[in-house]
């Protein structure tokens, strides 16, 4: 095939090929993605895991660079010795990620399946529209996080900024830390514990009863995480008033509400 | 989409000039259109102004050269007519220049007077702000004029790609809070009062040379401390009186200030160490300057933050 030759202004790496840099031991691979473009790190990951069946590789220097392990369908241990930039581990299915650092805005968005765990703070939007898996980042996490979330666990050891679980349909959030303005705005279901003070409810998010699934899933995650003994949590859901669980007209519903 | 970026030493003078090079260097995807910075060096017992004569893609007619030419020397002229004393002039470009002078008057009346020439921008006005901006990437601004060589103490960054106005000098970042000395801003986001605010600053004088909104934050906020208040209360006070979204870094001569509205919409990275405090739209950007593995954080919707160089 041509090699493309479409990018005048030099935004794009045009070369696809991987760099076949990473050194291989036991079955693990490594490789230091310093001098390499977000282009040329991905293509190496993805020929260490199709071409030559690796399942654990690290990646040393990945210095913030954005999109960095998106698409990752299958099951594998990735290391990132460093942080990431935006819109990183997208759309996985499958892994298990360990980010010694922290990640950009829209970390994990649409993960299917899998486990990523992050030792440093995460901006925004982190967990966008997530299916399944557990996202932990151990530090704090910028605003909307788990926006349009359908499943899955978001488990954040600091704060949380504003709209937290902003339109969330399933799955669970678990905040350690004090979260802003706007908790759960317009959640269609799903459940917000949140340990620290809220600053303010979002449309529609209101204070859920306390059962023994809570404290069975609550133990069961601190667990897996070790994240020590759990703290006194709050539950939030749905208040079931805004969207969807009634018959009434536009006009009556804003009666109700 | 836009990219903004500052940086501010605790611990002396930097290569501002390359550092802010490199960092907008790696924003460059988010804004191809236009490059700017705002420069603190060395104070100066001088005034520092830095004039735009024409706008970078402005037609070269044959007359171009010499009517600019022209330009700058009735403005030399107008500077003394103004009482000035004007040490030396600095050609940047064909279009742009700096010029060096004493000069104890009313400023609004020297900017304004300077800008009654056809065509001419008062880009910057201070005694340690430089404000470049043109259009192209940061490393062909910076080649332009020649900013590795500029050391300081604090700088700020704009790369632009351009939405709601045109590809030029004009509608480029920073802007300089005309006609307050040494304040300057860029912003990445959009201002929904902005009508509201530029008649208002306008009916209280203020004159604006683009159709930006981001142009309102600097003269809003040198208006609030021309008042008496200090950045970071002028800062806060913005949050409440600008609506829309918004993150932008505000700089005067001797401090730096970021402001996120309350919606958190547009995204800023945090690095505060021990000898500088670094912030950008991206991390990559701080990571051009600080080669290491580092802790970085978003601040939180409706945050203020100011240091002190």
């Amino acid at each position: 095939m041509a090699a493309l030759t479409y990018d005048a202004r030099g935004l794009v790496e045009v070369d696809g090929t991987p760099p076949r840099v990473a050194e291989i031991e036991d079955g693990r691979a490594s490789f230091d993605a310093r001098e390499l473009t977000t282009r040329k790190i991905n293509a190496e990951l993805r020929r260490l895991l199709h071409e030559e069946g690796i399942e654990d590789v690290t990646i040393h220097n990945p210095g913030a660079r954005h999109s960095l392990g998106v698409g990752i369908l299958q099951r594998c241990r990735i290391t990132f010795d460093g942080s990431l930039g935006y819109f990183g581990l997208g759309l996985i299915d499958g892994p298990e990620v360990h980010v010694r650092g922290r990640v950009g805005w829209s970390a994990c968005e649409n993960m299917m399946s899998g486990v990523v765990v992050v030792d440093g703070n995460a901006g925004s939007l982190t967990g966008a529209a997530i299916r399944g898996g557990d996202l932990v980042v151990r530090g704090r996490v910028g605003a909307r996080t788990g926006i349009d979330q359908k499943g899955g666990t978001i488990i954040v050891g600091g704060a949380a900024g504003s709209m937290t679980g902003f339109m969330m349909q399933r799955g669970r959030q678990i905040i350690l830390g004090d979260v802003g303005p706007g908790l759960g705005d317009s959640m269609y279901d799903g459940t917000l514990y949140v340990g620290g003070k809220v600053k303010s409810l979002g449309v529609d998010c209101v204070l859920g009863e306390w059962t023994e699934a809570d404290t069975e899933f609550i133990a069961r995650k601190f667990r897996i995480y070790d994240l020590g003994e759990p703290p006194e949590l709050q539950k939030f859901v749905c208040g079931k008033q805004l969207y969807n669980y009634d018959n009434l007209e536009p006009s009556e519903r804003k009666l109700v509400l | 989409m836009c990219g903004i970026a500052g940086i501010i030493s605790r611990d002396g003078d930097r290569a501002i000039g390359s550092e802010m090079t490199r960092m907008l260097q790696s924003m460059k995807h988010r804004g191809p259109d236009s490059t700017g910075y705002a420069l603190y060096g060395p104070p100066s017992e001088d005034w520092v102004m830095r004039v735009k004569l024409a706008d970078a893609n402005a037609e070269r007619d044959y007359d171009f050269a010499a009517r600019l030419g022209r330009h700058k020397d009735e403005i030399e002229r107008r500077l003394r007519q103004l009482g000035a004393t004007v040490y030396t002039t600095v050609d940047a470009t064909e279009y742009a220049f700096e010029a060096h002078f004493a000069y104890d008057g009313d400023l609004k009346a020297l900017a304004d007077r300077v800008e009654d020439v056809r065509g001419v921008e008062v880009l910057s006005l201070g005694h340690s702000l430089q404000i470049v901006k043109d259009l192209g990437d940061a490393e062909t601004v910076s080649e332009q004029y020649k900013l590795d060589a500029l050391g300081g103490t604090h700088a700020i960054g704009h790369v632009r790609m351009a939405t709601e106005s045109d590809v030029d000098i004009s509608g480029a970042h920073p802007y300089w809070a005309y006609p307050f000395q040494d304040v300057a801003v860029v912003h990445n986001g959009q201002l929904t009062n902005y009508h509201h605010w530029k008649r208002r600053l306008e009916r209280s004088g203020h004159r604006f040379q683009s159709e930006c909104d981001s142009e309102i934050i600097a003269v809003y906020l040198a208006e609030r401390m021309a008042g008496g208040d200090d950045l970071e209360t002028a800062m806060r006070a913005s949050l409440d009186e600008l609506d829309g979204v918004f993150t932008y870094i505000c700089v005067t001569a001797d401090a730096l200030g970021m402001a996120k509205d309350e919606l958190a919409a547009k995204p800023l990275v945090l690095y505060e160490a021990s000898d500088l405090v670094a912030l950008a739209s991206e991390e990559v950007a701080i990571r051009a300057i600080v080669d290491r593995e580092i802790d970085t954080y978003d601040p939180f919707e409706g945050e203020v933050m100011v240091w002190q160089r």
